[in-house]
This record gives C-alpha cells, structure tokens and sequence, in this order.
C-alpha cells in the first residue's frame, strides 16, 4: 500500500507512517522504556502502548496548552510556559512522539520546546515528529489514533490554536541541532515524517532520507 | 438486590458493599474489604486491596489510591495504583500518575499524567500486526 494518507472521510482519515514501527520496536526492545506523548490522552493508544509495546506514557497534551493560551490571547508567552512545562528530569526518556505540534508553534515557542525534549531525552532515545510539507488551509488539527505498528487513523477537529507556517527541513534540522537524523521521509500526503535520534557519544548514525511523493 | 441499611454516618453499606453519600466529607486514611462507591469528597488515602472503588460523577478524590479496580466517572487528584483495571469515564477527570495492568480512558474524559502497565511476555510482530489489546472492546475513541 502507498504510504501517506491513503483513505479520506470529510473528518477522518487512515495513514501509513513509515516511521512509527521503527520507533515502536525501539521502545519495546528497551526494558521499562519511558515514553512522552505530546498529544491529547487517547485510550486505545494508551492501551496499545501501554499493553502492547510495553512502555510507560507521561501524556503531556500540549494541544491542549496551545489552545488555552491562543483562547486566553497569551500564545506571546508561551516560550515561557514551555520552559517550565516538563518537571521530568534529565535523560529519563526513551521516545518521544510529538505527531504535529510543531506546525503550531512559532520560532520561539518551537525552539523552546525543541530544547526541553532534547533535554528530556536520554542518549540513544527517539524523537518522532510531522511537519506539513506545504501551507493549508486546513484549520482542523488531527487527532492520531495508533491502529497498528504502521497504521494511523486521523480524525479532525477544530481549535482555536493555528498552524504557524511550513517548516523546511533545514528548519527542523536547526530545531533539533542537538539530535541526530535517523530518518526523513515526504510522505504523498505531503507531510514529513523525521525521526531522530540523541545522539550517543562515539556512535554515529546515518541519516535515511526519502521522498515517497 | 442486597439489602441497604445507613450506619448513620452518611455510609450506605450492605453486604457486600459501601458508599459515600454527596454531603460526607472525609479527610484521612480509607480502607476496607468491600466494595465501595464514593459520591462524596475524600483527602488522603484509600486503599481497598482485593476490591473495586468506584467514584461516582459526584465524587471528588484528593488522595493515593489502591485498589483491585478502580472506576472514575467524577473527579480525582492523586495516583492510582490497581491490580486489575482502571477506568476512567465519559466526563470523568483524573490527574495523576497510574500504574494498572489495564487502563480504559473513555473519549470525553480528562487525563492527565503518566501510565505505567505492567509489561506481559509477548512478542513484537513489526508493521503488519494488527491491533489486537485485549481490552479493546472496553475503550472508547
């Protein structure tokens, strides 16, 4: 099947990642493995993650932040509430999946949030983020809903809080300075999916960069 | 049905069973062999070990919880510990951290922290493995 969004309902679609297995078999392969996930709590993928690949999840729903602070007109401060919005400590985590967030942050808040995870992260850990490849229209933010290792469904729905611009892959690869690439792949839904890695020292990885367009 | 009967403390109980009313307030330490349902307000520990503990839409918890089951459809603050299950609710609110071999989160429930699941011997089957959680039928997206 092609990867990318592949069936489409006016308020929900399926979606093929290419790079969700990859860091889910990492995270199952590690013992006690701690997990942040950067979206709104969802039971079926709590329980898909919890049950199946095994890890421990901190849900940190920042769509729900972005929302409150573009409701409240404080989306100015949010670089400062990103900066004390994590309490985990250094180095205690294995993945994180961000999905989207970052196309509805700014510079600031982004570059912000990038260094928090980074921190957060441990050596050898995964960050998994989607970034729109093209400007939309589209006001609806995505919900995504784990069905398998591969398999997404995104069901849509509206929000105060906007996407920001289009972020260029230079752009992210500036955000997550402190990472190293492992994958990075333009889906035909013209989302890309980049997947990186903390990088431990004396080891190094090479990047996989794709264009399924 | 068991029959119900008031120790006259705002604790409903029967045989096998007790529950909180909405006016009690209880501020302490809770624990007890019977299943308990609280509609009222409890701050500081509960602990039911071989039960379940269901909190009511009109219960609010400041409290550590343990339990065999837990079932939230009100409001509770503190973490969680079952040796079965937690559920938590449509409309129900739970902040803090879960440690339960199986966890329910309905859509239209507010959760917020960590979730730890006791891990089970399985095998990791790559991308092709469908979606198989044994409490599948039991989570609401």
């Amino acid at each position: 099947m092609t990867p990318g969004l592949v069936a489409a309902a006016s308020d929900e679609a399926v979606y093929l990642s290419k790079t969700l297995s990859k860091i889910l078999s990492e995270v199952y392969a590690q013992p006690k493995a701690v997990l942040i996930d950067l979206g709104p709590a969802i039971g079926s993928n709590i329980s898909y993650l919890g049950e199946r690949v095994g890890c421990k999840i901190h849900v940190e729903d920042l769509h729900a932040d972005l929302d409150r602070h573009a409701r409240e007109d404080m989306f100015d401060r949010l670089p400062e509430f990103l900066e004390r919005r994590f309490s985990l400590i250094n180095g205690s985590v294995d993945a994180v999946l961000c999905w989207d967030v970052f196309d509805y942050l700014g510079p600031a808040a982004g570059a912000v949030l990038a260094r928090e995870l980074i921190r957060l992260l441990r050596p050898g850990g995964l960050l998994l983020g989607f970034f729109a490849a093209r400007q939309s229209e589209d006001t609806r933010y995505a919900k995504y809903f784990i069905e398998d290792e591969s398999r997404l469904r995104c069901r849509f729905y509206m929000r105060a809080c906007r996407r920001r611009g289009v972020l260029q892959s230079q752009d992210i690869d500036k955000l997550f300075q402190g990472l190293q690439l492992s994958d990075s792949i333009l889906m035909t839904s013209r989302l890309r999916e980049v997947l990186f890695r903390k990088r431990e020292s004396g080891v190094s990885v090479k990047p996989s960069v794709a264009d399924h367009a | 049905m068991n029959e119900e009967r008031s120790n006259g403390k705002g604790f409903l109980v029967s045989e096998d069973r007790a529950s909180i009313g909405k006016s009690i307030v209880v501020k302490g330490e809770l624990s007890g062999g019977e299943d308990l349902t609280i509609e009222g307000t409890v701050e500081g520990k509960i602990e039911l070990r071989d039960h379940v503990l269901t909190v009511g839409a009109n219960g609010q918890i400041k409290a550590e919880v343990s339990a065999k089951s837990i079932v939230v459809f009100g409001q509770v603050v503190g973490n969680l510990t079952a040796s079965e299950k937690v559920d938590i609710k449509e409309k129900g609110s739970v902040e803090g951290d879960i440690t339960a071999p199986r966890v329910a989160i309905a859509d239209g429930s507010h959760f917020k922290g960590s979730v730890d699941m006791p891990r089970r011997e399985q095998t990791w089957n790559g991308d092709r493995a469908p979606l198989s959680s044994p409490n599948n039928d039991l989570v609401r997206v």
